[in-house]
């Protein structure tokens, strides 16, 4: 059986992102090493505490050799542009879970609306990653 | 702290655009968002992203119009003012050029909104249970 295990975002600073995703969202951090012997490669993943086989992989803009200098700001500036993916969250309840994230300083950009699958919001992360937060409800058979 | 793109600041713009367009918001509330001068912000927006502020405000709002005419049934003039736009002469011209059709015209080719709204069946049942008529055998006898 094959499995979805990490998923990879790409920040523009891993500290930064840590602090949204752990401070802010509430997730855990699975793994946090850096390799000096791969030029101080810093492998960083979150995820959330009652989902331990799944984790989002905060990923910082390489430099040369892995990537060029103008891919690099290529990357960097679809990330900057909301364009370089969507992670989505759901929750139980979205509207006490928008006022959580709310009270810890989470800017949303769309706030808890009726969608036919369920209620849906959305906020992003400093580097412009967008995430969603779904309460998923399928409508009542009539 | 590592360098951030420029553009994530006209994201921001954009992202205050897709979150408030039905407030009175336009191009220089923008530019705001994104801290940069109005003349600036807009040459660096439609840069980024290949249209000018002022046009995805707008369209912003006409998609957002569009959506209320399908899913309500809201007059025009009440759907104009809640997406932001104050001129329903200029929302009808802006929307017929965008999408072809006038607004009514636009509602009137998809189901009415009422066949999709998912209104919970306890309140269906509650309001579509019909009034009891009698041949007045039930009423109050007339006081003589």
């Amino acid at each position: 059986m094959i499995r979805i295990a990490n998923a990879q975002l790409w920040v523009h600073d891993q500290d930064e992102a840590l602090a949204f995703y752990t401070d802010k969202l509430g997730m855990e951090v699975r793994a946090d090493v850096t390799l000096a012997e791969m030029g101080d490669f810093r492998w960083l993943t979150v995820g959330p505490a009652g989902q331990p086989d799944f984790a989002i992989v905060l990923m910082a803009i390489p430099g040369p050799p892995v990537m060029d200098p103008e891919t690099a700001e290529q990357v960097g500036t679809l990330v900057a542009k909301g364009f370089a993916g969507t992670v989505f969250l759901t929750t139980d309840d979205c509207q006490a879970s928008y006022e959580e994230l709310m009270a810890r300083g989470v800017e949303f950009t769309e706030q808890p609306e009726e969608r036919p699958y369920g209620i849906d919001s959305g906020f992003r992360d400093p580097s412009g990653n967008s995430l969603r937060l779904t309460e998923v409800r399928l409508p009542a058979s009539v | 702290m590592a360098h951030v793109p420029p553009a994530r600041h006209l994201l921001r713009a954009r992202d205050a655009a897709d979150s408030r367009y039905f407030e009175p918001l336009g191009v220089e509330d923008l530019a705001r968002a994104a801290g940069l001068s109005r003349a600036h912000f807009s040459r660096e927006f439609r840069r980024a992203f290949g249209e000018s502020p002022h046009a995805y405000l707008l369209t912003r709002r006409l998609e957002r119009a569009a959506a209320l005419l399908r899913t309500t049934d809201r007059s025009v003039a009440d759907i104009c003012l809640s997406v932001g736009l104050q001129s329903i002469g200029s929302f009808t011209t802006s929307f017929s050029r965008t999408y072809r059709v006038s607004p009514t015209a636009y509602r009137a080719a998809f189901p009415p909104a009422a066949q999709h709204a998912l209104v919970p069946t306890c309140v269906l049942r509650a309001r579509g249970r019909p009034q009891h008529r009698t041949f007045r055998e039930d009423s109050e006898p007339a006081l003589n």
